[in-house]
């Protein structure tokens, strides 16, 4: 991949003066806006909102550590190390959906726009739709991810060897999309059409859904973590390479024999990814701490904070797209309005 | 951003077969008052006399990795504990993963070389096999997996020895030692064991790889120093203590030895071909090296195809610049292996 060109930080534009440091505390793994304010998920116990002007207030939602987090833009659901699930709305009111009598881990979790949660444990997966009816189907090895499809209520069951199409409503058996392998994070494309997993070995897997074709994505030095849609779902931009590795989906084909555009070169591994809601533009977040954003037509770049720090954990956009969040592991955080 | 040895997380996986006290070495080293915390990865939840937050049931899953090597086998479920443990760091000290009595620890170890991100926050110390003095004989016959967690073993917890006469502990020991005369034995009832003897052994960190030695010290107590240093074959060495030894016919080590220096140009293709053609049967493979023209000591460890290595030190001043290779595997060619060896020395 693009080798990394000495002083090309030294060269972009910067904008790390309109950066609203904000100070979180505590290690942060996720951050999702309700509403206009910034939600940090913490890696354990606590979530810290953060308000426009900076001042942040903490809720305990969980016991222990949190696992997992999704959101919808209407609230956030968290599952926990504790056995729980438990949802945080806009308010920062607490909700707890799911008490494990075993205390087991909660693994993963997928919210639906319409409400609808996802949750799993060990091999199970559970749905309780937005109505509260809950529904759990038993896959062949523990659930690696989980996602909902745009439309319907159909969900998406990563785990090894494949992943599993599931609509919980219909009385069908459950499809399976074979692929040798553990896969673990699994994505939608907006428009219903593909299926992607981030696998354990560091390759994407993706399905075409309408005659389950494969399509192979591979060549990143380190796994995927973060996957991203473009506004639109032209592209899919994801973390794993020293670049922004971003796969076209924009025709019937997907990225099935195409190369993908390499974007924001550094000599650090991409760590979060995180596209602009409305615009073709994202934000690159990366392991020694450093925040790009990058115009995704011509790969231009504006430096939003410096490396030397810990790596960069999360990334998160407001609806609107005038607002980035972001923090490293560490809980070193900022607001950026533009 | 990769944290340096001392940082990372021990891991200790305690292995054994059913019924040799695996549970019981698990509550004596989590009641002990050691002002320690440990996060406990098991397999049977509940039998645990502990309270602790941090016990994580497990599930063993395997799958094989996508590299072309079929004995590439790692626990997928490990990866995503070591993931979601990474979340309380700071709430414990050292992580320890029990197996099932019926497991193979190579995907555990396993697990630990290959996945970029386990390695990242997690070392691994040292696998620790629970043995059962009273069955363990019968059961390195008829159970594999036993024989598999003897070989594998840096400290074997020989347990039950008030069940066994004196003649019938020689025995069960002289079987151990057929297999694996490498790993610290240590005797016990209920596994009455010092846990400095199990935990925080660094059996896996190239830097502490100092000396290869068969551990005796446990067979007959008193001083047999030259037996360390006087031939290549010492442990079908007759001690003379009336120590019976057993070979093994399907598990052994193989131990290599020169004083002469190695060429690196034609060791290391030979280890790596050696280990990718042998590897499903080699077990545990540790080396200490002397090359040609090179003032370091280079030292390695292997789980079967899986290999790291390193410069480890200068060598000191009138050390002998001795190379030792052990091999600990099932059937191995040992013929072909000692003449490869030989063929890497610098003539």
């Amino acid at each position: 991949m693009t080798s990394f060109e000495p002083g090309a930080q030294a060269s972009i534009a910067s904008i790390t003066d309109k950066v609203r440091p904000v100070a979180i505390g505590a290690p942060v793994t996720a951050v999702h806006f309700l509403g206009d304010r910034a939600f940090f998920v913490g890696a354990e116990e606590g979530v810290s909102i953060v308000d426009a002007e900076g001042a942040v207030s903490t809720v305990e939602v969980l016991s222990g550590g949190i696992l997992c987090a999704a959101s919808n833009g209407e609230r956030i659901v968290m599952g926990g190390d504790d056995g729980r699930v438990v949802a945080l709305d806009k308010k920062g009111e607490i909700a707890v959906l799911v008490t494990d009598a075993k205390r087991r881990w909660i693994d993963a979790v997928a919210l639906h726009a319409d409400g609808a949660v996802a949750w799993s444990i060990g091999k199970t997966a559970f749905v309780r739709s937005g109505k509260g009816e809950e529904k759990s189907l038993e896959v062949p090895s523990t659930v690696g991810g989980l996602a909902f499809a745009p439309k319907g209520l159909r969900l998406a069951v990563a785990h090894y060897n494949g992943a599993t199409l599931w609509f919980p409503n219909m009385a069908a058996t459950a499809e399976f999309l074979a692929w040798a392998g553990s896969h673990l994070g699994v994505i939608f494309s907006p428009d219903n059409k593909f299926l992607v997993t981030a696998m354990h070995e560091p390759a994407l897997h993706g399905w075409r859904l309408a005659d389950n074709r494969h399509m192979r994505m591979s060549g990143y030095p380190g796994r995927v973590k973060s996957m991203s849609w473009s506004a639109g779902g032209k592209f899919l931009a994801t973390s794993g390479a020293d670049t922004v590795i971003m796969w076209p989906f924009a025709s019937k084909d997907g990225p099935m024999g195409k190369e993908p555009a390499m974007l924001a070169p550094l000599q650090a591994r991409v760590s979060v990814v995180a596209c602009h809601p409305k615009q073709d533009i994202l934000a690159a977040g990366y392991s020694d701490g450093t925040i790009l954003m990058v115009r995704m037509e011509d790969g231009g770049e504006l430096l939003v904070r410096r490396n030397g720090t810990a790596p960069v954990a999360a990334l998160g956009w407001n609806a609107k797209g005038t607002v980035l969040a972001f923090s490293d592991e560490e809980g070193g955080a900022g607001l950026l309005a533009i | 951003m990769s944290q340096s040895t001392s940082q990372k997380i021990p891991v200790t996986v305690l292995t054994g077969y059913l019924g040799a006290g695996k549970t019981t070495l698990l509550n004596r080293i989590l009641s002990e008052n050691h002002g320690k915390k440990y996060a406990v990865i098991v397999n049977e939840f509940g039998e645990i006399g502990i309270d602790n937050d941090l016990i994580i049931g497990a599930d063993e899953e395997v799958f094989e990795m996508n590299n072309g090597c079929i004995c590439c086998t790692v626990r997928g479920d490990l990866v995503r504990i070591m993931d979601g443990l990474m979340r309380r760091k700071g709430k414990f000290d050292a992580i320890i993963v029990e197996t099932t009595g019926l497991a193979d620890p190579a995907p555990v170890a396993q697990t630990f070389f290959v996945d970029e991100d386990v390695q990242k926050n997690a070392r691994l110390d040292a696998v620790v096999t629970v043995a059962d003095a009273k069955w363990l004989s019968d059961r390195l016959k008829d159970a594999p997996e036993a024989k598999n967690q003897i070989a594998f073993a840096d400290v074997i917890v020989l347990n039950k020895t008030d069940l066994v006469s004196k003649p019938e502990l020689a025995e069960v020991e002289a079987r151990i030692r057929g297999i694996n005369p490498y790993a610290q034995l240590h005797r016990t009832e209920r596994c009455k064991v010092a846990l400095s003897d199990v935990l925080e052994r660094g059996a896996f960190d190239l830097d502490r790889i100092l000396e290869i030695e068969p551990d005796f010290l446990e067979a007959d107590e008193h001083d047999h120093d030259h037996h360390h240093h006087d031939g290549h074959d010492h442990h079908h060495h007759d001690h003379g203590h009336g120590l019976k030894h057993y070979h093994d016919e399907e598990m052994q080590s193989l131990a290599l030895r020169t004083d002469k220096p190695l060429d690196p140009t034609k060791f290391m293709p030979w280890l790596q071909n050696l280990v990718a053609t042998e590897g499903q049967n080699i077990l545990r493979s540790k080396g200490i090296l002397a090359f040609h023209d090179d003032d370091d000591r280079y030292v390695f460890q292997g789980v079967h195809m899986m290999l790291e290595g390193d410069h480890q030190r200068k060598w000191k001043e009138g050390e002998p610049r001795e190379s030792r290779v052990v091999f600990i595997g099932r059937e191995l060619p040992e013929q072909a292996i000692r003449d490869g060896f030989e063929r890497c020395i610098v003539s």
